[in-house]
Formats: C-alpha cells, sequence, structure tokens
C-alpha cells in the first residue's frame, strides 16, 4: 500500500506547486491535485511503519564523521525493525543542494528527517516551515523551531581523553593538530586535547594547522606532515579522514582515531580512537516521535550519555595514563569530574575562569581563544 | 641549524607534493605536444589511483598496484583518444565527459576500498646517503618513483629532440605536412594521449599507494587541473614541467609550515596561492606571443581527418 501511494503523494506535490498552470492549461488534471489531503491522511496511518531520513554530508564510506552517523542509523534501523523505514542520501553538499534534497526527502513521506551538519542549519529550518507535519533533527546546529531540534555531542571530551594519552606518550613535549575549520567546536577541541596532556606533562605545547575543510585527505596528510617536519611526535585531527593516522604511521609518528574507531588503519601509530556514538541519541529521537512525546529543544551529550568514548587503546598507552582515562571517564559519568574548571589561562596569560569555577554549556558553545600551550594565533574570526 | 633542517624536510615534503602533478603533467606534454588537449587528467588519474589500490590490496604487491593505476589511465585515455581522435568529436567537450566518468567510476567502484588500508610499506632507503644532514632529508629519503619521475622528466626533454620527438611535434604544429609526409598521424597522436593517460593513472596511482595512502572517492582534490595548468605554464617543456611541479608543491606545503612555525597568514589566502600563481602565469603567457609562439603546439586541439 505504501509503495503505491508513494507516486501518487510525490505527484500531487508536484501538481500542487504549479497548479495555476495546470488549472490554465487542462482541468482534467484538477481532481488529483485535490485529493491530495486524503492521500497524505491514509500515509499517517499508525499501521506503517514510520519513514525515517538521513542527509550526510560525505560519503559513508569516509571511516569517520559520516560513518559514525551512518553506524547510528544502522542501530535504529536494527532495534525499532518493522516499526520503521530508515533511508539516507549521501555527500549532500553545504549548498542549495541540501535544501533540494531535504524538500524531497519530505515530499517522499518520511516524518522524521536528520541533517548531520552544522551548514544545513538554515535549510532545514526553511523546509521544516513548508512540512508542519514532519521533525527535523539537526546535529551541531543553533536554532530550533517547533518542528526543528537540535543535538551534538561532546566531543570535546573524546579530545581532552585523547589529549591525556598524548600527554603521556610525547617525548617532543610538542603536540600536533590538524584542524578543519575555525568554529568555536573545532577550537574548543583543540584546547581540550591540550589541556588533557598538560595533566599528564604541564609544559606540553601543541601546534596547529588550519586546512579550512573538514574533509581533503590529501590536504590532511601534507598539514599532518608539515606538523611532524616541525617536531610533532604526536598528532590529533579533527577532520573526517584517516589521513593523519596513516601519515604518523608512515613516519613514524603517533596518532589518534576521530569520530569512529581507525585502529586498522595505522597499528603502529594508533594510540586510541575518540569516537562518537550516536546510536543512544537516534534510538530516543526515534522513539520520542513513536511514542508521540517529541517535541523541540537542544541536546548536548557525552561520556556520561555514552555518546562519546576513547576506545581501542593501544598496548604503548602505560598503565597511568590509563588510568587517568579510566578516572576521567568515570567522574564525567557520575558528574564528578569536569574538564573545563578554572583556573584556565588562555593563551595570553589572561584568566578565562577563575579557580573552582566551572564552565557553563554557554561558555563553552562561545570558546573562541586558544588555552595555554597552544601556539600560533586564530585565524581571523569574522 | 634547526633552520635548515626545517627548511630540508620543507623541500622534501614539497618534492613529494609535486610528484603526483609532475608526473601528470608529464603525460599531458605528451599529448599536447602531439595537438591532443586531454581535460579528462584528473577522472583518468582519480581512476588510476583507485585501479592501484585496489590491486595492491588484493595482491599486496605496490609494483602491481603502479601497473593496474597506468594500464586504468591509458585505458579511460584510449576510450577518450578513440572519441576524439577517430570520430573527431570536440576535444574539450569529450575530455570534460571523460574527467566526469573517470571520477564516476572510481567513486560507484571504490565504495568497498574507503575502509581498507595497505599493510607494512618499506620504506625506501638509499644508503648512507638518507643520514648525510640537511641533504639527506631533502633529496634522499624519497620513494623510488619520485626519482624516476625526475628521469622520466629528463628523458622526455631529450626525446623531443629526437627523430621520434620531432614527428610528435610536427604532428601537433601542422598535422596535414606529417600526413603528406606519410605519417600515421591518428595512431601517432593516439599512442601520444594512452601514454600520457597511462601518466596520469601512474600519478593517481602514487597519490593512492605512496602520497596519502589510502583511497576515498575524490582523492585528487583537483590535482588534474592543476596539472593542466602546469603544463601550459611550463610551456609544453619537460623540465620546466618539473620545477613548475615542485614549485607548486612548494607552495602547498610552505603555507602549513608557517601556521606550524606559528606565523599567522590568513590561511584561506595561502590555500589560494597555487591558483592565483596558475592564472598569473597563463596571464603572462597570453601576453608573451613570442614566449607562446616558441612552444605552443599550432594545432592544439584540432582535429585531424585525412578524409575530409
Amino acid at each position: 500500500m505504501m509503495t503505491a501511494l508513494h507516486p501518487i503523494l510525490r505527484l500531487t506535490r508536484r501538481l500542487a506547486g504549479c497548479l495555476p498552470w495546470l488549472l490554465l492549461a487542462s482541468c482534467s488534471k484538477e481532481p488529483a491535485a485535490g485529493s491530495a489531503p486524503q492521500a497524505s491522511a491514509e500515509a499517517l496511518a499508525p499501521s506503517t511503519p514510520l519513514k525515517v531520513a538521513f542527509s550526510y554530508v560525505g560519503p559513508v564510506g569516509d571511516a569517520g564523521w559520516t560513518f559514525a552517523h551512518d553506524a547510528g542509523r544502522k542501530a535504529v534501523a536494527a532495534k525499532f525493525g518493522s516499526k520503521i523505514s530508515t533511508s539516507f542520501v549521501e555527500n549532500v553538499p553545504e549548498s542549495a543542494d541540501a535544501e533540494r534534497v531535504i524538500t524531497d526527502l519530505a515530499s517522499q513521506g518520511n516524518r522524521l528527517i536528520f541533517g548531520t551538519t552544522f551548514g544545513y542549519m538554515e535549510p532545514i529550518l526553511k523546509v521544516a516551515r513548508e512540512f508542519p507535519e514532519v521533525r527535523f533533527e539537526h546535529a551541531t546546529g543553533y536554532k530550533t523551531s517547533a518542528n526543528v531540534r537540535t543535538y551534538d555531542s561532546r566531543t570535546y571530551e573524546g579530545a581532552y581523553l585523547a589529549g591525556v594519552v598524548a600527554g603521556a606518550m610525547t617525548t617532543s613535549k610538542v603536540l600536533g593538530v590538524v584542524a578543519s575549520i575555525p568554529i568555536p567546536e573545532v577550537i574548543r577541541n583543540i584546547d581540550s586535547f591540550t589541556l588533557g596532556a598538560q595533566t599528564q606533562k604541564p609544559d606540553v605545547t601543541t601546534k596547529v594547522v588550519w586546512i579550512n575543510r573538514w574533509f581533503d585527505p590529501p590536504k590532511e596528510g601534507e598539514a599532518a606532515q608539515a606538523l611532524i617536519n616541525q617536531g610533532a611526535d604526536v598528532l590529533m585531527q579533527n577532520t573526517d579522514s584517516s589521513a593523519v593516522l596513516q601519515t604518523a604511521e608512515k613516519a613514524g609518528k603517533l596518532s589518534f582515531g576521530w569520530d569512529s574507531d581507525m585502529s586498522h588503519f595505522g597499528p603502529n601509530a594508533h594510540l586510541a580512537s575518540a569516537v562518537v556514538n550516536w546510536a543512544p541519541y537516534y534510538e530516543k529521537a526515534v522513539g520520542d516521535v513513536l511514542a508521540g512525546t517529541w517535541s523541540t529543544g537542544q541536546t548536548w551529550w557525552g561520556v556520561k550519555e555514552r555518546a562519546i568514548d576513547l576506545v581501542s587503546l593501544s598496548d604503548k598507552v602505560p598503565p597511568a595514563a590509563r588510568a587517568k582515562v579510566e578516572e576521567v571517564k568515570a567522574g564525567l559519568r557520575a558528574g564528578t569530574y569536569s574538564i573545563w574548571k578554572g583556573p584556565i589561562v588562555d593563551q595570553s596569560g589572561k584568566t578565562v575562569l577563575e579557580p573552582g569555577t566551572v564552565a557553563t554549556d554557554a561558555f563553552l558553545l562561545a570558546i573562541n581563544f586558544y588555552v595555554k600551550g597552544v601556539e600560533g594565533s586564530l585565524p581571523a574570526s569574522k | 641549524m634547526a633552520g635548515l633542517d626545517s627548511i630540508a624536510s620543507l623541500c622534501g615534503a614539497s618534492i613529494d607534493a609535486g610528484t603526483a602533478l609532475a608526473l601528470a603533467s608529464l603525460g599531458l606534454t605528451c599529448n599536447e605536444r602531439a595537438g591532443v588537449i586531454n581535460l579528462g587528467a584528473e577522472g583518468m588519474m582519480l581512476l588510476g589511483a583507485l585501479a592501484g589500490f585496489a590491486t595492491t590490496v588484493h595482491t599486496g604487491a605496490s609494483l602491481l598496484g603502479f601497473a593496474a593505476g597506468a594500464l586504468a589511465g591509458a585505458t579511460l585515455a584510449a576510450v577518450f583518444g578513440a572519441l576524439a581522435i577517430w570520430l573527431d568529436t570536440n576535444q574539450y567537450a569529450t575530455g570534460l565527459a571523460a574527467s566526469l566518468l573517470g571520477a564516476g567510476v572510481a567513486a560507484f567502484a571504490g565504495v568497498p576500498y574507503t575502509r581498507e588500508a595497505l599493510g607494512e610499506r618499506a620504506t625506501p632507503a638509499l644508503g648512507g646517503l638518507a643520514d648525510v644532514p640537511v641533504l639527506g632529508p631533502a633529496l634522499f629519503r624519497h620513494h623510488p618513483l619520485v626519482y624516476g619521475v625526475v628521469l622520466l622528466a629528463v628523458a622526455l626533454h631529450y626525446l623531443l629532440e629526437t627523430r621520434p620527438g620531432l614527428i610528435v611535434r610536427g604532428i601537433g604544429e601542422s598535422p596535414e605536412t606529417a600526413h603528406a609526409l606519410g605519417y600515421p598521424v591518428r595512431r601517432i597522436r593516439f599512442a601520444c594521449v594512452a601514454a600520457g593517460g597511462a601518466l596520469c593513472g601512474l600519478a593517481g596511482a602514487y597519490l593512492s599507494l605512496v602520497y596519502t595512502p589510502l583511497w576515498v572517492e575524490g582523492m585528487t582534490a583537483g590535482k588534474g587541473w592543476i596539472a593542466l595548468a602546469l603544463t601550459t605554464f611550463a610551456t609544453w617543456r619537460p623540465l620546466l614541467v618539473l620545477l613548475g611541479a615542485y614549485s607548486f608543491g612548494a607552495v602547498t606545503m610552505l603555507q602549513l609550515h608557517l601556521q606550524g612555525e606559528g606565523v599567522s597568514v590568513p590561511s584561506q589566502l595561502l590555500s589560494m596561492l597555487p591558483y592565483l600563481a596558475t592564472i598569473l602565469v597563463l596571464v603572462l603567457i597570453s601576453r608573451g606571443p613570442a614566449l607562446r609562439r616558441a612552444t605552443l603546439p599550432a594545432s592544439l586541439g584540432k582535429p585531424f581527418n585525412p578524409g575530409a
């Protein structure tokens, strides 16, 4: 029944758009357009599976960001079985194309749509106004509406845990980060990585190279090579591929996996992977819609909700660092450990968090400074 | 001493970065000297990158991978050549189509390989030379293919002065004259296109096997287009191609090194530099007719049909 309805739904949408022309051109098309409300009502009948769609910015095979989201999609598909049907569109650029793709997904009868990159924010809000009956979930954004809510993960907790390991492993006391685009999320990760390392060796410094892309493997590799040439012996990245890890492997240095477990890409270089697990949130979101309890809001999950973890620790990591990683994880889960707790000093020596003060989420979301220990200056932020 | 060391490692990295450009651009020089312009370089590189990577994953032999990469590039070039040379289709449109086709086929066939990793690779060692201070890291720690490219450029430089080289250049200048002298113009052009495609494919395989040892969709990131510009930039001279490729590599690496040194240059501006350099040289060439006339193949981009 569902499959028979799709073309009708799609047709009626199209026809509704060009109704004035159709009225002029041919009266015979009019009844089709008039039947739209009836068709929609049937599509929403409770016996049919909930259609859930995902729009991804990269390929599902990027082994990083999009791969992690798709793992989340597979997890909800497995959990809810025949109650839902999922689909995805990959490689949807953060441009006018996004609006077209998301409109298509909504037109095809999807009732819950996930957009997994920051740049979909405006397109989603726009499409959401046209489809009030559809729920939209936007990853890493900050604007919401009645049927749009946002979700994100505290990737900086993973960066901090990786930093603890990096601090224990570095001998040159110079760490390197291949950074993508200078937005607060990425700057927060660089800072957290450095703070984590300083728990092990207080005089560690971090060099940063920005490549202004999320996904450009040759450039990620070149940036990693540049950092290695300048003395960095442990690398981290906030980009989407495994190129940094593989460059470290080639050069005999150390590195981490990011977003998903990348241990098999660099058996010698890999120290651990800071992973994002989207499944818990996707299960909650689908559950909310199925139960009829979905309402707008903002969610930011971390180690506590099992959305963030540091996995596949290498045998090279010394027991003391492992113990510290476990201590931080346990503290985050119990709510007794704060990564961003004063005293924290920025690069210029100015105190940004007074001793004993714990940063609020609003503070964390707006970070646009390097902490002490990070070298260089931030790309001009406008 | 620290300064010298970092300059040495910058040189080394620039040479590595320029090698893929040099390979592809030398291939395109072969094409264009024979009068065929091949805009499909990017697609051929991507196809070569995937073929090389997949072959190496399955066989474990990177030599076979390089061969497969060259073969894949040559195959797509042969399709392009058959259309553009024998069927007289527009070289620009056909080249663009070949580029998109190569990128699409590689993306489609490459899906299973995005999670693959290559096994252990032997680090090339040039005996004691690699340990020479400063010069070692700059010049003697590269993959054998990097030295192969230098030899290739030198060989092509001299080859263009030999009798076969002169025939190829003659065909690029005036195919009618070459035809009248009894040379099989189309067959020679086809051979040059296939050889050029093979070098583009090899450049792709270098990227996926040596430079960024992995396969992902679109991994050449526009290097095929830079190689095309570089061919013109070098005024179709192999030794200048090599020099230009290393300069482009140096610009790419310099911006990353400067950032790592904490020099605050807007990285967006630096990211533009290779493209700005390309445009600048294109302008210089078009402003300097003497420079252009010296080497621009007079029949570049024009189909030749002996029957017409």
